[in-house]
């Protein structure tokens, strides 16, 4: 199959991530980043509703409703987590002290500005959760997403159109065509899937993009 | 002797009065005072201004209070949810007003408000809709929103275990707002699932002093929001 699925998107995204990094993840494909940790590294995963050190999805018939994810599902805490209230939890988020977090996207601009909260129709009953502060306060914001809208509108666009989550705050766009770097000049392609071609890449992306790596420009 | 054990949930809540501003705690059905909430509902206070992440599921506890028309205005984080009907219905009609506030403001507008802070600047939410209308500041080489600590009448939150002081423990990811709701009351009313001895709870594990709790109301097994949402409950 050409291009990268969901769970090979997930496992890109976490070879970038190093370390002992503290990781904050969004909800859908964001949250399969936790599945492909790389064997020789250690990440703590932060939950903004109050817990540091997320562990699995509980076995069923063990869920407790008081162990919960931001997106309200059964998780667990691993040996060595950590509870705590909301203040604390976006200190942490707010202050800086997470340094990477993962979210999808509605859309992205060639400046990084990110749409992925609401649609802003007049009849839809906006919810924000933490997605504003997390844009906003951690170090390093990476965006997984399929490259376009079901209906095959491109989603990396010139200038978002939907109601924004925060201006010029991605670093890193991971699709399943390829993954591209937010720059300065304009968004770079760092890397094409398996059988992918820029020409494809361009055709489905809303904005010109730049290449930098001879790998790229095959 | 001070003891900050109420008689009973309704006794905790008779005295909200019409138009109070009421913080409840809770993230989803985690940490949500269910009892003290169905006691609300029953004491019947209306044009309430509610303070919550969330606006509750199904038509028990916070979604319940919302239906029976109690509220005016919620100031949320996150008023949609899988089974959350009530507050997406009322909104649309025009007849519950919304307040959204990213999680991390809320959270923060909290504890600015109990510890006696006016406002804040921060950089969350700066270039977006939820900034207009706001005074924006630079500090430094970057630009951020002010932002009002909040306040209210009371705060309705749920623990784990209490001692008769009001020192409070909590239980995992049901902790989220409680601990800075129960600072930013004027009367903050707690249930907990158990009293503790005074002495029992280890002065180095109480999160939540006891100066910041008013009254306590012991509900020994609670209700699961989830569980009566599944069952089709509705309260009253």
């Amino acid at each position: 199959m050409k291009g990268w699925n969901r769970e090979e998107m997930a496992q890109r995204v976490a070879e970038d991530i190093p370390d002992g990094a503290y990781v904050n993840l969004g909800i859908g494909i964001p949250e399969l980043v936790a599945q492909f940790v790389p064997r020789d590294r250690e990440f703590v995963f932060q939950t903004e509703n109050g817990l540091l050190g997320m562990g699995p999805t509980p076995p069923a018939g063990s869920e407790d409703p008081e162990l919960i994810n931001a997106g309200k599902k059964a998780v667990t805490a691993i040996p060595g987590a950590a509870y705590f209230h909301h203040a604390d939890s976006f200190i942490m988020i707010r202050g800086g002290h997470i340094d990477v977090c993962v979210l999808g996207a509605m859309q992205v601009s060639a400046r990084g500005d990110l749409a992925n909260w609401s649609t802003g129709e007049a009849d839809a009953i906006p919810a924000v959760g933490g997605a504003m502060d997390l844009v906003a306060g951690v170090k390093r914001i990476l965006i997984v997403t399929e490259h376009t809208t079901k209906t095959g509108e491109p989603k990396i666009v010139a200038e978002c159109t939907y109601p924004l989550t925060g201006r010029a705050v991605v670093d890193r766009i991971y699709t399943n065509l390829a993954v591209l770097d937010v720059t300065g000049e304009g968004l770079i392609v760092r890397e094409l899937a398996p059988g992918v071609t820029l020409e494809e890449v361009q055709a489905k992306t809303g904005v010109r993009l730049l290449t930098s790596t001879p790998e790229c420009a095959r | 002797m001070i003891d900050k054990r109420a008689e009973s949930a309704a006794a905790a809540v008779a005295d909200v009065r019409h138009g109070a501003t009421i913080m409840i705690g809770g993230f989803g059905e985690a940490g949500s005072p269910i009892e003290l909430i169905h006691a609300l509902i029953d004491a019947g206070p209306r044009h309430l201004t509610v303070i919550s992440n969330n606006t509750g599921s199904g038509r028990v506890g916070l979604a319940a209070l919302i239906a029976r028309g109690q509220v005016r205005k919620m100031i949320c984080s996150y008023p949609r949810s899988a089974n959350s009907m009530v507050f997406p219905e009322l909104h649309r009609r025009g007849e519950i007003e919304l307040e959204l506030v990213p999680q991390g403001t809320l959270a923060e507008r909290i504890r600015c408000g109990g510890a006696g802070i006016p406002a804040f600047y921060t950089a969350t939410a700066v270039g977006t809709v939820l900034a207009q209308g706001k005074e924006l500041r630079r500090f430094d080489d970057s630009e951020y929103v002010m932002e009002r600590g909040l306040r209210a009448d009371f705060s309705l939150v749920k623990a784990d275990r209490a001692d008769r002081y009001g020192n409070l423990v909590y239980r995992r990811t049901a902790r989220n707002f409680g601990p800075i709701m129960c600072t930013a009351a004027t009367t903050t009313i707690v249930q907990v699932r158990e009293m503790a001895e005074v002495g029992a709870i280890d002065p180095e594990h109480v999160v939540t002093p006891g100066i910041f709790v008013d009254r306590i109301v012991v509900i020994p097994e609670p209700q699961q929001e989830s569980v009566l949402v599944k069952e089709g409950r509705c309260y009253p």
